[in-house]
């Protein structure tokens, strides 16, 4: 059956050469769509998108068959904290860095996209480290391994900029332990440093964008005008403050999350999540209320002051009271898990399966607003799929299969077949290497002169 | 059978008013020494497993709990934990890690574990009722920038008012630490930073220099016992030599943190020399000396499964697939958390390994039995047999699942409560107006 559908779609290759790749069917799966409920069927992918899902579709002509023969099908994950292929991450020489860019050290090679494709991840928010009040600007990618850093990019996700409250951007403030003296110390070394950081920014930020709009008022009634010095530190503050860049702000404390909630109230812009946000569950209320997401870990804790009072029940309680809530990684390793990690919050705080599943898909997907293209399984939305070949909520559940806009990234099946050739080829290469320093050692002159 | 009646019958008045007697029934028990048992009881008497199987004679009066729909597996061992030493990772004073000097033999974990530290409940509460303290591990406070002999690991038990309630055993194990060209720890001028960088011919004499100095302290620490066994006249009690004693009686088994081959087989190298009892931790990538670790029987304490692989070109799994690997090896090893925030996590990297081939059991017994046999434990605790300890943990579930709620806790017969730092928080915040 299957042989003779690819025969089909082969022909038809032949007989129309420019035609688009043929569509896909993933049948015989548990499909968890995580926004419309879970059912026995198939997906139909066409052109990179879902067209069709549910228990009985129309296979179309030539589609290629992928039988999953009851295997679990949700959305890639999507993980909205992490620092994964990049080749900087702090630029840590200035409170303020909102010059510098993710974009520009994106590095396609790192091995970690690979590793996160196998953890069932397709999408990342890739951000700054969190040794500046005021990071840089952050970068969405997806998983596109064997792609340039150019076509990592997520296309139609809204910029991003870092921000770091707490322990991090304080820590220049003083001097590490057994340091004498007082060497390159910066401002700001407390959280009422870290608040006047901001708070100075933005202050900045407004007077810049004041100076641009009285600029523009006069071209357009053709009166003589300069145009103020481009500033390449304020201008994505502008666009902060005019919703056009979304802010993730790496916090901890109950304080420094209300304080920053309450700058981003007076100079009226939103904060687009928390980032760790480890007592988000204190605070709740007025998260919620401002608005903002918060992406959070299951059940790191104690590994600093200000995660002492960091429970497991933390996404758990945020969800209750009405925050959108999701579960990031910040570690390579992490990300390769973000499902059993989903599974904690069903232990600590008694969420649904499905509330579960939606902290790793179509809640990073909101807080990131690409909800409208990825994080969970409709027609219209970007094929980007994980098979597990057992409930991915499960500790046994193994990726099988990962889809980014309808193209296979990631099939253990090849990967372990791959294996043996790669370990042959690698040790061809050492054995290479080892006659070329043999043959050196050889054609070098023998003994010192002298 | 009988004795076990007879001992029940005389203890009966006293049952009633004993908290650390009671009779769990109707319950799928998994006492991992055997067969599970899908609808049975454990009869616990005064602490202690007194009897466990499909139909187990109620004594009258007895305390009982009902076990329907639950599941009762033995206590989990974590086989490498700072557990009771370590509270904040990044705060000096609360960690008493790692010590100052590069022999120190004499200390021991468990008279520096804070009973009241915050991390033994969060951790109990996921089934985990006993944990090793190893002091001197790298990393988190341990900073002690050269030790080699970094102190007696101790076997605790995570309940008790005092640490001398909760010690299993003082002496577990002695923790080696084996000189490498990578140095180890901060820099030692200034304790911050990265170490020092040397030249490879620097490292190379250096690590010469370490393994002379490691050579010559067993020595000293041979004549030492020579010399007490001689009884010779005028010999001055020595606390670090003493304390080599049991080791090189192989009494005190040594524990070697070793990632790779080449580590792995200098420590069995050094074991060998040394005729010491040597147990692997931390292996990540054994390569082809796993059949010399097989052959010789050596324990193996694993390191969490959920890792990165150690190298950019290995298999993306390879840390998932090793305790697999080493079980059709024929390998004897058990499972280490080596971080205090996630030793509560301890099943679910013992789970992950099932996902990626280790038998199902085989790694229940790694987190239970296994590891009792390894430290030497195995007739008290590991399992739910007769006359053993009862260390019980009753969910609702698999234990190795992460969605699996602890219903119920005991430890030496003992319950305890689920209550942590944690769920206090957590109701406090969730009632929050």
């Amino acid at each position: 059956m299957r042989f003779r559908i690819s025969l089909l779609s082969l022909a038809l290759c032949v007989a129309a050469p420019l035609a688009a790749a043929p569509p896909i069917v993933i049948r015989n799966a548990n499909v968890l769509t995580v926004t419309k409920g879970s059912f026995q069927g198939s997906v139909v992918i066409q052109d990179g998108k879902i067209v069709e899902a549910g228990p009985n579709v129309l296979v179309p002509q030539g589609a290629t068959v992928i039988d999953a023969n009851g295997m679990y099908l949700m959305p890639g994950i999507i993980d909205c904290h992490s620092h994964i292929a990049i080749d900087a991450i702090n630029e840590s020489s200035v409170s303020v860095s909102s010059m510098v860019s993710i974009e520009d050290v994106l590095n396609p090679d790192a091995i970690s996209i690979y590793r996160a494709l196998a953890g069932g991840v397709t999408t990342a928010n890739i951000l700054h480290g969190s040794a500046n009040a005021i990071g840089g600007k952050c970068s969405v990618i997806k998983m596109r391994w064997g792609k340039r850093a150019s076509e990592l990019l997520f296309q139609g996700a809204k910029p991003g900029i870092k921000f770091a409250l707490g322990e991090n951007p304080k820590r220049r403030g003083s001097a590490p332990p057994g340091v004498q003296g007082t060497p390159n110390l910066r401002y700001p070394a407390t959280r009422m440093g870290v608040e006047d950081v901001i708070r100075q920014a933005f202050t900045e930020a407004r007077i810049y964008q004041a100076e641009w709009r009285e600029y523009y008022r006069k071209v357009e009634k053709n009166e003589q005008a300069i145009p103020p010095r481009r500033d390449l530190k304020l201008e994505p503050l502008v666009e902060v403050l005019e919703g056009k860049r979304l802010v993730h702000a790496h916090c901890y404390r109950a304080d420094e999350i209300l304080m920053l909630l309450r700058i981003a109230d007076e100079y009226g812009f939103k904060i687009k999540t928390l980032q760790h946000v480890l007592e988000g569950y204190k605070v709740a209320k007025e998260i919620a209320a401002h608005g903002a997401g918060a992406s959070t870990f299951s059940d790191w804790w104690s590994y600093k002051v200000e995660a002492y009072d960091a429970i497991p029940y933390n996404a758990a309680i945020m969800v209750r009271k009405g925050v959108l809530v999701s579960l990031n990684s910040d570690s390579a390793e992490l990300m390769r898990h973000l499902n059993t990690e989903a599974a904690k919050t069903m232990k600590y705080g008694g969420l649904s399966e499905t509330e579960a599943l939606s902290l790793i898909t179509i809640n990073p997907a909101k807080q990131l607003e690409i909800d409208h293209l990825v994080g969970s399984i409709e027609p219209g939305k970007q094929a980007d799929l994980v098979l597990y070949d057992k409930h991915p909520l499960s500790n046994y559940a193994k990726v099988q299969k990962v889809l980014i806009d309808g193209e296979i990234y990631f099939d253990r099946d090849k990967d372990l077949s791959e294996r043996p050739a790669k370990e042959a080829r690698k040790k061809m290469l050492l054995e290479r290497e080892k006659q070329r320093q043999a043959e050196q050692a050889k054609n070098a002159p023998s003994g010192r002169q002298q | 059978m009988r004795v076990v009646s007879l001992l029940i019958l005389i203890s009966l008045p006293l049952l009633a008013g004993n908290d650390d007697s009671f009779l769990i029934r109707n319950a799928s028990i998994h006492p991992v020494s055997g067969p599970d048992i899908t609808n049975g009881s454990v009869l616990v008497v005064n602490g202690k497993i007194a009897d466990v199987g499909p139909k187990v004679a109620a004594p009258k009066g007895v305390r009982v709990i009902e076990g329907r729909g639950l599941h009762v597996y033995p206590g989990m061992i974590d086989s490498a934990t700072q557990l009771g030493i370590s509270e904040i990772s990044s705060v000096r004073e609360t960690n008493d890690i790692g010590e100052i000097g590069k022999f120190n033999p004499q200390l021991r974990a468990s008279i520096a574990v804070n009973a009241d530290s915050e991390h033994i409940p969060v951790t109990r509460v996921n089934g985990i009722t006993s944990a090793i303290v190893l002091p001197g591990t790298s990393g988190s406070g341990g900073r002690s920038p050269a030790a080699y002999v970094q102190g007696q690991a101790s076997l605790i038990r995570l309940d008790g008012w005092t640490w001398e309630e909760m010690e299993v055993l003082r002496s577990a194990a002695l923790q080696l630490r084996l000189p490498s060209l990578a140095p180890a720890g901060p820099s030692p001028t200034t304790g911050a930073g990265k170490p020092a960088r040397t030249s490879l011919g620097e490292a190379r004499r250096r690590v010469e220099a370490e393994k002379r100095d490691i050579a010559d302290f067993f020595e000293q620490a041979r004549r030492y016992q020579k010399a007490k066994a001689e009884g010779e006249p005028g010999l001055k009690p020595d606390l670090r030599l003493e304390a080599m004693i049991p080791v090189l009686e192989g009494k005190v088994p040594v524990l070697i943190q070793a990632e790779r081959e080449k580590a792995i087989r200098e420590a069995i190298e050094f074991a060998d020399k040394q005729k010491i009892r040597l147990i692997l931790a931390n292996v990540r990538e054994p390569g082809a000396a796993v059949e010399e670790i097989r052959k010789r029987g050596i324990p193996v304490i694993l390191g969490p499964t959920l890792e990165l692989p150690l190298d950019e070109d290995d298999p993306y799994d390879s840390a998932f697939t090793l305790a697999g690997e080493l079980h059709r090896a024929g390998v004897k090893f058990a499972f280490g958390s080596f971080e205090n925030q996630f030793a509560r996590n301890l099943p679910y990297q013992a789970a992950n390994a099932v996902a990626f081939g280790l038998p199902y059991d085989a790694a229940l017994r790694a987190v239970t039995l296994t590891a009792a046999e390894i430290w030497g434990v195995a007739d008290r605790i590991g399992s739910i047999d007769k006359g053993k300890i009862a260390d019980l943990v009753v969910t609702d579930g698999d234990l190795l699942e992460t969605k699996t709620q602890v219903k119920h806790l005991f430890i030496s017969g003992k319950a305890v409560s689920l209550e942590t730092r944690h769920t206090r928080l957590y109701q406090r915040y969730l009632n929050r107006p």
